[in-house]
């Protein structure tokens, strides 16, 4: 893994990519805490820290899109995995050499605060909690990015795939508002869940009774809740979906002052199962 | 030792390795010929773990395949087809990496590193970018990261594609050399390549073993026995009142040549006529110029065994690996069969002239 990390991360700086990627967020967030802390007079920083989250959906799929599409491109995934390296470490080594590439206008951020604080005022604690959660926010960012790129040769297709996907999490309390608080959409919401679950586990079991088994509880399930409880389940898809929310942490923590142990653990638990993915994403093309 | 037994690999509905079974001997070189497309890359990479197997079993050194990957790739240095490089790596740096990832000691890698440079002739190269090496260096760059730490077994899948003439023998030779203490696998579609190098050669077509000897077995069991005698006489009459008086032709062909009388003797079954000849030339007084088999080489048995459209499976538990029966051969009028003949013919000739332009 450490083989795989050293490399990466010199070949980000060899091709220029991890300085475009620094200083461009930097640059960004340069600009955003100008514009509201510096001329706005907005006390803290974790204000334009969370103004830039768009940013990142735009730029994290650029720093991951080569990760594993051009391994794949070059035929160098060949070496990869006839040496004795575990495919998990190679992935683990990727993921680490983009974080610390993701951490680099991370830690120049930091500075902000301190600009701030000597002009009277701010919030070490607010301010330093929310660039914390902004690197668990990028280790997600990157670990989807990377799964995607493990899906195609092609880096564009990975580029504009991961922030397609990106944006869609970023934006998806807005899309679970779309859901009307009806007993039927409610219905029909989990049955399509349902469904998509009996699909996904009676093809890794390989047997369609798992499938049919998942689906026939799920749908007793959502019959009985329908009719037992109607008010309650009338918001149960809109209160389980928005459970999910990628941007509820973020405002936790700018918005309400709250420190989300919960949010930092639901952004460790989807980079590891991105992460999972894509290992899964290349052994599977390994072994079609 | 390799034992691969009855490997399968289909993409969907498509069948590249149809029940592939060899075994390979620790020490030796040993080639896989096929044309393209006869699944010789696919081997390679079932055998290295690259790509999963839908049927059978690979053991290499006692070590399963799919149980002890790890031990396997332990033990195995690949170069695939496409040399696997980091372009934007020198030389020196990309084999410290791949000496980094095979878990070479610390203390060593350095100097196994500069080791295979030197084998490879890569030291002069060793600070340019990968980027801006030549397509022969590059192929010099993948087969030192797949002797790098000397495993036990190397794997290299058209080891001399890209190089010029002089890089040919090199890199042969140094093949020739690493098979004292290593088992080699290799693959070229150039017959002449695996003649010289390969101590057994496994002939593949269409995902099928047609044929598993050393280049002597494999050429003198499609040798037939047909002779082509040239005598010093310009009497017609002499000439076919010695045939008469010899036993066993089945027929013969006469034509007058320069130097007297060119005579192709087909004899009846396999016999070998090469003395009886001699012994009657000698007592009817007739100067015998010269005498020969007819077929031979390599290229026959190869245009012979890949030019059949319907090959005989080869029986895995047959008891002579060089059991090739003259009768499998392709030498039919069918069109098909034609038609890939004259291809592989053009192929062999390509191969000819490489030959040709190596020993120059």
């Amino acid at each position: 893994m450490t083989a795989i990390y050293k490399r990466e991360l010199r070949s980000y700086f060899n091709s220029m990519l991890g300085y475009v990627f620094a200083a461009a967020v930097t640059l960004v967030l340069g600009l955003f805490f100008t514009i509201y802390n510096l001329r706005g007079g907005h006390p803290y920083f974790a204000f334009s820290l969370s103004g830039t989250i768009m940013i990142f959906a735009f730029a994290v799929p650029l720093l991951t899109m080569k990760s594993m599409a051009e391994e794949r491109r070059s035929r160098t995934d060949q070496m990869l995995l006839t040496y004795p390296v575990s495919v998990a470490g190679v992935i683990l080594g990727k993921f680490f050499a983009m974080l610390t590439v993701f951490v680099i206008p991370m830690l120049i951020s930091c500075l902000c605060p301190l600009v701030i604080a000597k002009g009277g005022g701010g919030s070490y604690l607010i301010d330093y909690s929310t660039i914390f959660l902004f690197l668990f926010l990028g280790a997600m960012f990157i670990s989807v990015g990377m799964y995607v790129s493990s899906l195609t040769e092609s880096q564009l297709i990975a580029a504009v795939a991961g922030m397609v996907v990106l944006l869609l999490m970023l934006l998806w309390d807005t899309l679970v508002s779309f859901i009307p608080p009806t007993v039927a959409a409610s219905a029909v919401g989990f049955l399509i869940l349902f469904a998509l679950a009996a699909l996904i586990f009676a093809r890794s079991a390989g047997h369609p009774a798992v499938g049919i088994a998942i689906f026939g509880a799920g749908a007793i399930f959502t019959i009985l809740c329908g009719a037992m409880a109607s008010r309650w389940f009338a918001t149960a898809l809109t209160s389980f979906l928005g459970m999910f929310s990628v941007y509820g942490p973020v405002s936790n923590f700018v918005s309400n002052y709250v420190f989300d142990v919960k949010g930092l653990l639901y952004y460790c638990v989807m980079t590891a199962v991105f992460l999972f993915l894509t290992v899964q994403s290349v052994q599977r093309c390994q072994y079609r | 030792m390799i034992e691969v037994t009855d490997l399968v690999k289909r993409y969907g509905s498509h069948t590249v390795l149809d029940h592939l079974s060899f075994t390979v001997n620790d020490g030796q070189i040993y080639g896989f010929l096929g044309p393209n497309g006869a699944g010789k890359s696919t081997t390679m990479n079932i055998l290295t773990g690259y790509i999963g197997m839908t049927e059978g079993s690979v053991t290499i050194n006692g070590h399963d395949l799919l149980e002890e990957p790890d031990a396997v790739r332990r033990s195995i240095g690949y170069l695939p087809e496409q040399p696997p490089l980091y372009t934007d790596m020198t030389p020196q740096e990309y084999l410290s990496f791949a000496a980094e990832l095979k878990r070479l000691p610390r203390a060593e890698r350095a100097d196994a590193v500069d080791q295979v440079m030197e084998l490879t002739q890569l030291t002069s190269m060793r600070n340019r970018l990968i980027r801006n090496l030549s397509k022969g260096y590059r192929q010099r760059v993948g087969l030192a990261q797949a002797i790098l730490g000397f495993p036990e077994v190397i794997i290299l899948d058209e080891p001399t594609v890209g190089l010029d003439p002089r890089q040919i023998i090199e890199i042969r030779s140094l093949i020739r050399s690493l098979a004292e203490k290593h088992t080699v696998i290799l693959s070229s579609h150039i017959l002449s390549e695996v003649q010289e190098v390969c101590d057994h050669i496994l002939i593949l077509h269409h995902g099928r073993l047609v044929a598993d000897g050393t280049p002597e077995e494999l050429e003198s069991s499609l040798r037939d026995n047909t002779l082509d005698i040239t005598l010093r006489t310009s009497d017609e009459c002499a000439v076919r009142g010695l045939l008469a008086g010899i036993g066993g032709i089945s027929y013969s062909e006469l034509a007058p040549s320069r130097d007297g009388y060119r005579v192709t003797v087909y004899p009846e079954g396999d016999a070998d006529l090469r003395e009886p000849v001699f012994r009657a030339c000698a007592a009817a007084g007739l100067p015998l110029l010269g005498m020969q088999f007819r077929a031979a080489g390599l290229e026959q048995v190869f245009l012979k065994l890949v030019t059949d459209e319907d090959l005989p499976r080869q029986d895995p538990s047959a008891e002579s690996p060089a059991d090739i029966s003259p009768d499998s051969g392709g030498t039919t009028d069918a069109e098909p069969a034609a038609e890939a003949s004259e291809q592989t013919a053009t192929e062999t000739e390509t191969d000819a002239a490489e030959k040709e332009g190596s020993e120059a």
